[in-house]
């Protein structure tokens, strides 16, 4: 049994930096699949993709299992939540931040009209 | 009328956050450089942080301090000020680990284009910052939040 608990965050970031290996994932999320169909659908060599799917393997993204001669994908048991809640918190902090500089821009520019007429009054 | 925020890992050691503001960049600047004013967005309520003092002295060498309630500091100084289009500063309370902040202001028809880059000496120095939380995140937040919404929907649907 693999620890997921251990990967942490950094594998599964470094796995989901590359273009095709979220595609794979996209793939995965919608249906299983060989990874001589990933490798064709991709455009890519066989060796090519096991090793694209070795990396989301190893971040616990995607688990393999071997059926007679066929190695199948499907997305693996660790979900995105550890991922989706430090991007969430990020994300939050500055638009937090930034909701309250809308307002005081906002004021500012109010302030500016009132200015504006009564310099010209 | 709410504007979208973006948040970019550029690099191993830089993040960059993005946001439109529906103001001239002069009403931006204006907001980031007097602390009064500073001090009423910079912490937001949600973050359950006061801040009890906010000095700045925004000129290119000048210093700053903002102290929270809790006795946190956060100081350092102003490596370059240019009105209304660019403020650059140190923070200095993590030693020689410090961030270097810039921000950028761009005004386009009335609006303001703004641009957080927080660049570390060092990978390890983002990581430790705690903003590096995810050590090997260098692809675009908003590409992977798009990612994870649809793989969020499809894991439910399982």
């Amino acid at each position: 049994m693999v620890q997921y608990a251990n990967v942490g965050l950094d594998a599964s970031f470094a796995a989901l930096s590359d273009a095709t290996r979220r595609g794979v994932l996209e793939q995965l999320g919608r249906a299983e699949a060989s990874i001589t169909d990933l490798a064709e659908k991709f455009n890519m060599t066989l060796t090519g993709m096991k090793k694209h799917v070795g990396v989301l393997e190893r971040a616990g993204l995607v688990i393999t299992e071997k059926v007679g001669r066929v190695r199948t994908c499907k997305i693996g048991p660790r979900r995105l939540e550890d991922e989706m809640a430090w991007l969430e918190r990020y994300r939050q902090l500055w638009d937090a931040r930034f909701d309250e500089l809308d307002k005081v821009v906002e004021e500012l520019k109010r302030k500016e009209q009132v200015d504006g007429r009564k310099k010209r009054e | 009328m709410k504007n979208r925020t973006t948040v970019e890992r550029k690099s191993e050691r830089e993040t960059v956050v993005t946001r439109t503001f529906n103001g001239p960049a002069r009403i931006v600047f204006e907001a980031w450089t007097k602390p009064e004013l500073f001090k009423k967005w910079w912490v937001p309520k949600s973050m359950g942080m006061t801040l009890v003092s906010c000095e700045m002295d925004v000129r290119t060498g000048g210093k700053y301090r903002l102290v929270f309630g809790q006795g946190m500091a956060f100081f350092g100084s102003y490596t370059e000020v240019t009105p209304h289009s660019r403020l650059v500063w140190t923070n200095e309370e993590g030693g020689d680990n410090g961030s270097v902040t810039t921000v950028t202001f761009e005004e386009k028809g009335g609006k303001t284009l703004l641009v957080v880059s927080e660049l570390y000496p060092s990978k390890e120095a983002l990581d430790a910052a705690g903003t590096g939380a995810a050590d090997a995140l260098v692809e675009t937040f908003q590409q992977l939040d798009e990612l994870l919404v649809t793989l969020g929907a499809s894991v439910g649907r399982a």
